[in-house]
């Protein structure tokens, strides 16, 4: 017997629309964001109120280069799926909250790229 | 036809606030002011990206009193999203989901995100 409704069964979704794929992700980025939030913060404290020259230095080492770029876009991607979910929960008319979904993909998208090609121009010295 | 009056379900302004309600609507309003603070960390890196012009001109802006007011408004939303995030991931495999642990590890979260909060603008010399 099959339980599905013929709309659901045409647009091929079940009730979570994608499976535990948004879930999953949320969690990974959790997780991978629970130290680099803390050498985030460490990184704040050592750069903060130093001058030009000591930031770039700073995000010249590979590491913290490294470190930065992983962090930026786990964070986007954590960020963009969390609003997402805001989204869907509180914003009403089917248009503006699909309006306020594609807008935040594309703000993620854009704003992680920028900052990921920021530091490599900075770790690359160009 | 006249409608039939269903009961509805109880209605956000009738319920008591409760710490874990409280912190649960904070997770989320602090994801959102967290992914306000990504951007202004994209604008800084693209401004170091810029040239140190363009840095210095930034720096004028998280020097100031208003900047760091928002930068320590930033720092505690992020212990607070990560010390609570830590607190969902144990829920997500199950563990602690009884009433009293849910609130003295609410509780915990609270303390922890203060104190490092304060250690931090400590450690920072207030950013």
């Amino acid at each position: 017997m099959n339980l599905q409704s013929p709309l659901g069964r045409v647009r091929g979704l079940g009730s979570a629309k994608e499976g535990v794929h948004h879930w999953w992700s949320q969690r990974l980025t959790a997780v991978a964001l629970v130290p680099l939030s803390l050498w985030f913060i460490y990184s704040l404290v050592v750069v903060t109120g130093a001058d030009y020259a000591t930031v770039v230095a700073w995000l010249s080492n590979p590491l913290q280069a490294v470190l930065m770029l992983i962090f930026v876009i786990s964070l986007y991607y954590h960020a963009a799926l969390g609003l997402q979910v805001v989204i869907e929960d509180y914003i009403k008319p089917e248009w503006q909250k699909i309006a306020c979904l594609i807008l935040v993909k594309f703000l993620a998208l854009l704003a992680g790229l920028s900052s990921a090609i920021a530091v490599l121009k900075v770790y690359l010295g160009l | 036809m006249e409608s039939v009056k269903r009961p509805l379900s109880p209605h956000l302004q009738i319920y008591k606030p409760q710490l874990t309600s409280i912190l649960s609507i904070t997770h989320r309003g602090t994801g959102v002011f967290l992914s306000l603070g990504a951007l202004l960390l994209s604008c800084w890196l693209v401004g170091l990206a810029s040239g140190e012009a363009a840095f210095n001109n930034l720096q004028e802006y998280t020097s100031a009193w208003y900047g760091k007011i928002i930068l320590i408004a930033f720092v505690f939303s992020l212990y607070f999203h990560l010390a609570n995030g830590i607190r969902h991931l144990f829920w997500d495999v199950g563990m602690g989901l009884e009433i009293s642990t849910t609130y003295k590890s609410g509780y915990a979260v609270l303390i922890a995100s203060i104190i490092l909060t304060v250690a931090t603008l400590f450690l920072g010399g207030a950013l």
